[in-house]
């Protein structure tokens, strides 16, 4: 791949999906796109870029999809879900006692693995719950991802990523070579296509918001703006979930950090928050976040 | 250092289960069928029993019932791992006494999630 169509890629990606990429992730475009320019029946990244350059609608769509990462699996990294267990919705369930509704929102649900996760802790959460009104919307820029997170069906290797044997006994259903998930708990998540980077204030507002592992691609003004649109779909004493290297700090006061509860963060009052990028120290204090 | 005990009558998969356990700080020890685990099983239990269904002269399923009959028995965590892949075999195992199950075929990421399920290892090194 030649620095010109490197180049040329980068900028594309960042126009299209919001997708930042560092000057030395060629190994990654090559590694997502030549099997896709192969699949198109083109000769390789440089076709490719040609068909881009020529507004072929259908590659552009693959091309993005390739490049949005989405290694997930169930329960990842657990901590998070503790949280939500222990923390989040034990607050939510008596702040809501009126009105007994919790929407949540999983702004990168991905193929399903997050939504579906959230779904089983509230069903394991059993009687607390009942009469409870419950909302999760998982949204996701690729619609191919969503077409699956949609089916609920995992294949044996997947199933076998964070997820309890217990779990896949009381919420799966055996196809063959493949585990579905119950429809009860399918019927709990509404999915969404949305990208970040549009307005996604028809959403409405959110009692906790999983964001994880997507912000990391965005670089730092993009990341600022969507913080502050978040802060304003989310309860004044909702919860914003990140994920283990991504963190509000050094970016928006939108947002705090609950202490001792890691990737755990609360909206600030919007009165006292301002709402523009607190720049000085930023990039030290993400590699620290980073590190840890 | 925690002990595991591998139990397969395939010298292949118990070699990539040792590298894998040995990789998670484990001391593998080795069986080739349900009668020789228990035979090391009576001398000293392990912390985690990585076993196998199906071997010749005593399966897996067998040699569990034994060994948590044994004095402490209860405490070592058992992870099946075997190629009955069904719903049927899992629903037998757990109610047997098996604290988690594997599906072959099975990877480092498997086992590396399976054993931090059942607090063998802690969930952060499961991650790596």
């Amino acid at each position: 791949m030649t620095p010109t169509e490197y180049e040329y890629l980068r900028k594309f990606l960042k126009d299209n999906s919001g997708l930042d990429l560092s000057a030395d992730k060629q190994y990654l475009i090559e590694s997502r796109l030549l099997p896709l320019a192969r699949k198109a029946g083109l000769s390789g990244i440089a076709e490719l870029v040609q068909k881009l350059q020529g507004g072929a609608r259908q590659l552009i769509t693959d091309v993005v999809e390739a490049m949005t990462t989405n290694e997930t699996f169930f329960f990842r990294d657990k901590v998070p879900f503790d949280h939500f267990r222990d923390h989040i919705m034990p607050e939510i369930i008596k702040a809501r006692a009126g009105r007994r509704s919790v929407r949540i929102w999983c702004a990168a649900g991905s193929t399903g693995q997050e939504p579906y996760s959230l779904a089983m802790s509230l069903k394991e959460m059993g009687a607390a719950l009942t009469g409870w009104r419950v909302e999760i919307i998982a949204t996701d820029l690729s619609q191919e991802v969503l077409e699956k997170a949609k089916a609920g069906i995992y294949s044996q290797f997947e199933v076998q990523r964070g997820l309890p044997i217990q779990m896949l006994m009381k919420y799966f259903k055996q196809t063959g070579e493949t585990w579905q998930i119950n429809p009860e708990l399918r019927a709990m998540i509404q999915h969404r296509q949305l990208n970040l980077l549009h307005d996604f204030a028809q959403l409405g507002t959110f009692d906790v918001i999983f964001c994880r592992n997507v912000l990391i691609y965005f670089d730092q003004e993009t990341k600022i703006n969507i913080f502050n649109r978040l802060a304003r779909q989310i309860e004044p004493d909702g919860f914003l979930v990140l994920g283990a290297a991504e963190t509000v700090v050094g970016l928006t006061d939108t947002f705090r950090p609950i202490p001792e509860r890691r990737g755990l963060y609360k909206p600030n009052d919007p009165r006292t928050a301002a709402a523009k990028p607190v720049l000085a120290g930023a990039a030290p204090r993400m590699a620290v976040m980073a590190g840890r | 250092m925690k002990t595991c005990l591998v139990v397969d009558d395939s010298s292949v998969v118990r070699k990539i289960a040792r590298r894998i356990l040995e990789g998670l700080e484990f001391e593998v020890t080795e069986a080739e069928d349900g009668s020789k685990a228990l035979e090391i099983c009576q001398r000293k239990l392990p912390d985690a029993v990585l076993l196998d269904w199906n071997m010749p002269v005593m399966d897996g399923f067998e040699f569990m019932g034994h060994m948590r009959r044994l004095p402490g028995g209860d405490e070592p965590k058992v992870v099946f791992c075997t190629t009955e892949n069904n719903v049927a075999h899992i629903a037998q195992a757990l109610s047997g006494g098996a604290n988690e199950y594997i599906m072959k075929p099975f990877d480092k990421d498997i086992i590396a999630d399976k054993f931090a399920e059942v607090g063998l290892i802690p969930v952060g090194q499961a991650m790596v």
